[in-house]
């Protein structure tokens, strides 16, 4: 019973990891606070329910698609919200204010648009089976999300350590002004790494629509608020911290959910992340350097 | 003929008086820069304890009134000294935590009511109480506003070390701001408590959290009398919108997006007159 708990908490937080990275990528680089990021997790899984449903689309080809495509709306807001205020060297909290009206204008307009029912992926695909190995039930679901998160850590983990363009990223993450001095285009690259996070995020979005089945313009916001638990936990900016954060925010939620009250777990998740603030504001992992506006 | 205006548009006027108090209570952090999200909590505090001593124990609303600021001005005594070390951005989402951890417990708790919330509270709180308040609050403000201490606001909400070197007590400056702005927001939950008779705890949630912070946005925070005005437009309009009733938050949501963009000292900057 706790290790069926400790595996469901564990697959959980990978959808939240996964979803944090991008959240924290965006902080590492771009230092902003983006609060638009959590409807991006709304996006894809709609762009994944609008390609399922009417293109007729499987999941596989449905997934990078619908990913993608919230991945450039990201980059479109990003450049609408922010590219005015990144000239004028505003401060963090000028961007964290756009991107919170920004982010109620869009659930209220996708919930004018969209309705606020809960939709559901094509049967085919959600009736995945299930494995028993050694005495743990895992459905399909769950393994794709396990792969899927895998695979995505490991490319922008990847990207960020081996490659050219993952230098100029860290670069600009660590002096964005020697970086356009050594002749990083940074204004493209801010787009760029707002491409990444949002797709990112609609891969998420994707997930958990898929491992749910229940998709609504507002499940995105349940999701941000778990991803500053993660981000902070793990250290603002701080990649492994995110994964770390997020598994260990899923194995929490599950046994507070398992062993106390299904209510509170949400709760423990943020008492958990006021605990970590208070004790070790740099992340419990305590590598991220501070940047405190 | 003025009590029918009374009747129709009672509840509305009741809310411009509640929402410009709320306002306020944002003010006053933002004016010594901080940023915090937490106001709703300390309304749904405020709310709460007031809802309870007037259902539970029976207490006569003249009572309940000033103990309903003490809940949350204990809890901001009680969590200011850890969170108020949090700066920036930090502080703003240890808030948003706070205030979902409170939310967790209205719901989980019996005597809150659950998620059905408190019902059948008082109607104690009318027009007259409402706003007199709100003109002494904002009397008060304007002269703290004016004083040494004003002025030790405004040097934090410029620049914390400066402010550090000239002798401002910045960790006592902000716990006293934090805990100025959780008596405002418990007041301001109590009278709305007991001007509509009914909570619950979507009412104090994240939305309402940041829909507080438009208020004081969109008046600007040079003077108090901002985020009132911020207030009095952000409640009026819905009405004025509400064939739309449903592009509501979008209003919102573009209102804040605009202030900051194209307003950074909100509606009434030319305020900032000082001798």
């Amino acid at each position: 019973m706790l290790a069926q708990q400790l595996l469901n908490g564990l697959i959980q937080g990978a959808t939240y990891a996964l979803f944090a990275l991008g959240f924290t990528l965006m902080f590492g680089v771009l230092r902003v606070v983006n609060l638009t990021y959590g409807f991006y997790v709304s996006a894809g899984a709609f762009a994944a329910w609008a390609l399922t449903t009417r293109l007729g689309l499987g999941l596989w080809a449905a997934l990078p698609l619908a990913a993608v495509a919230t991945g450039l709306a990201a980059s479109g807001l990003d450049w609408l919200l922010l590219t005015r205020l990144r000239r004028a060297r505003a401060p963090e909290l000028a961007s964290l204010m756009v991107t919170l009206g920004a982010v109620l204008a869009l659930y209220a307009g996708a919930t004018a648009w969209l309705g606020s029912d809960i939709r559901r992926l094509p049967p085919a695909l959600s009736a995945g089976g299930a494995f028993v190995v050694a005495g743990l039930r895992i459905t399909s679901a769950q393994v794709a999300i396990m792969a899927v998160t895998a695979v995505l850590v490991g490319c922008l983990w990847a990207l960020l350590r081996a490659t050219r363009l993952g230098l100029a990223i860290r670069a600009m993450a660590e002096q964005p002004e020697a970086a356009a001095l050594m002749g990083i285009d940074t204004g493209r690259l801010a787009l760029l790494v707002s491409f990444i996070s949002g797709t990112l995020a609609g891969a998420a979005g994707v997930l958990i629509g898929f491992a749910f089945n229940a998709i609504q313009p507002y499940m995105g916001e349940a999701m941000m608020l778990r991803g500053f638990v993660v981000v902070l936990v793990g250290g603002l900016g701080d990649i492994g911290g995110a994964v770390l954060a997020g598994l260990a925010l899923g194995v929490v939620e599950a046994l507070t959910a398992g062993y106390v009250s299904s209510d509170a777990k949400e709760a423990a998740g943020f008492a958990l992340m006021v605990l970590v603030l208070w004790t070790r504001p740099t992340g419990l992992f305590g590598r991220a350097t501070v940047r405190r506006a | 003929m003025f009590d029918d205006v009374l009747f129709t548009y009672g509840t509305l006027i009741d809310s411009v008086g509640i929402n410009a108090l709320l306002a306020l209570s944002m003010y006053v952090v933002l004016a010594a820069g901080l940023l915090s999200l937490g106001q709703a909590a300390f309304m749904g505090l405020g709310a709460y304890s007031s809802a309870l001593m007037s259902l539970q124990l029976g207490w006569p609303f003249w009572l309940v009134l000033p103990a309903s600021c003490a809940a949350p001005v204990a809890f901001a005594l009680l969590v200011g000294g850890p969170t108020l070390r949090l700066s920036g951005v930090y502080l703003a989402i240890a808030t948003i935590g706070l205030g979902e951890v409170l939310r967790a417990v209205w719901i989980n708790l019996d005597i809150t009511g659950g998620a059905m919330g408190l019902s059948g509270i008082p109607e104690a709180a009318g027009p007259g109480l409402i706003y007199g308040l709100l003109a002494a609050a904002l009397f008060v403000l304007w002269r703290i506003g004016r004083s040494s201490i004003g002025r030790a606001m405004e040097a934090l909400r410029g620049d914390e070390v400066a402010a550090q070197v000239i002798g401002v007590d910045i960790a006592r400056t902000r716990l006293a701001v934090l805990c100025a702005s959780a008596a405002l927001a418990g007041l301001a939950g109590c009278l709305d408590a007991h001007s509509t008779s009914f909570i619950g705890p979507a009412q104090y949630g994240f939305e309402p959290a940041v829909t507080i912070l438009s208020f004081a946005l969109l008046g600007g925070i040079a003077t108090p009398f901002g985020p009132v005005l911020g207030a009095t437009i952000l409640t009026l309009l819905p009405e004025l919108l509400r064939g739309v009733a449903d592009l509501r938050m979008v209003v919102n949501g573009l209102i804040i997006v605009a202030s900051v963009l194209f307003l950074p000292s909100g509606l009434l900057p030319w305020a900032r007159r000082r001798a």
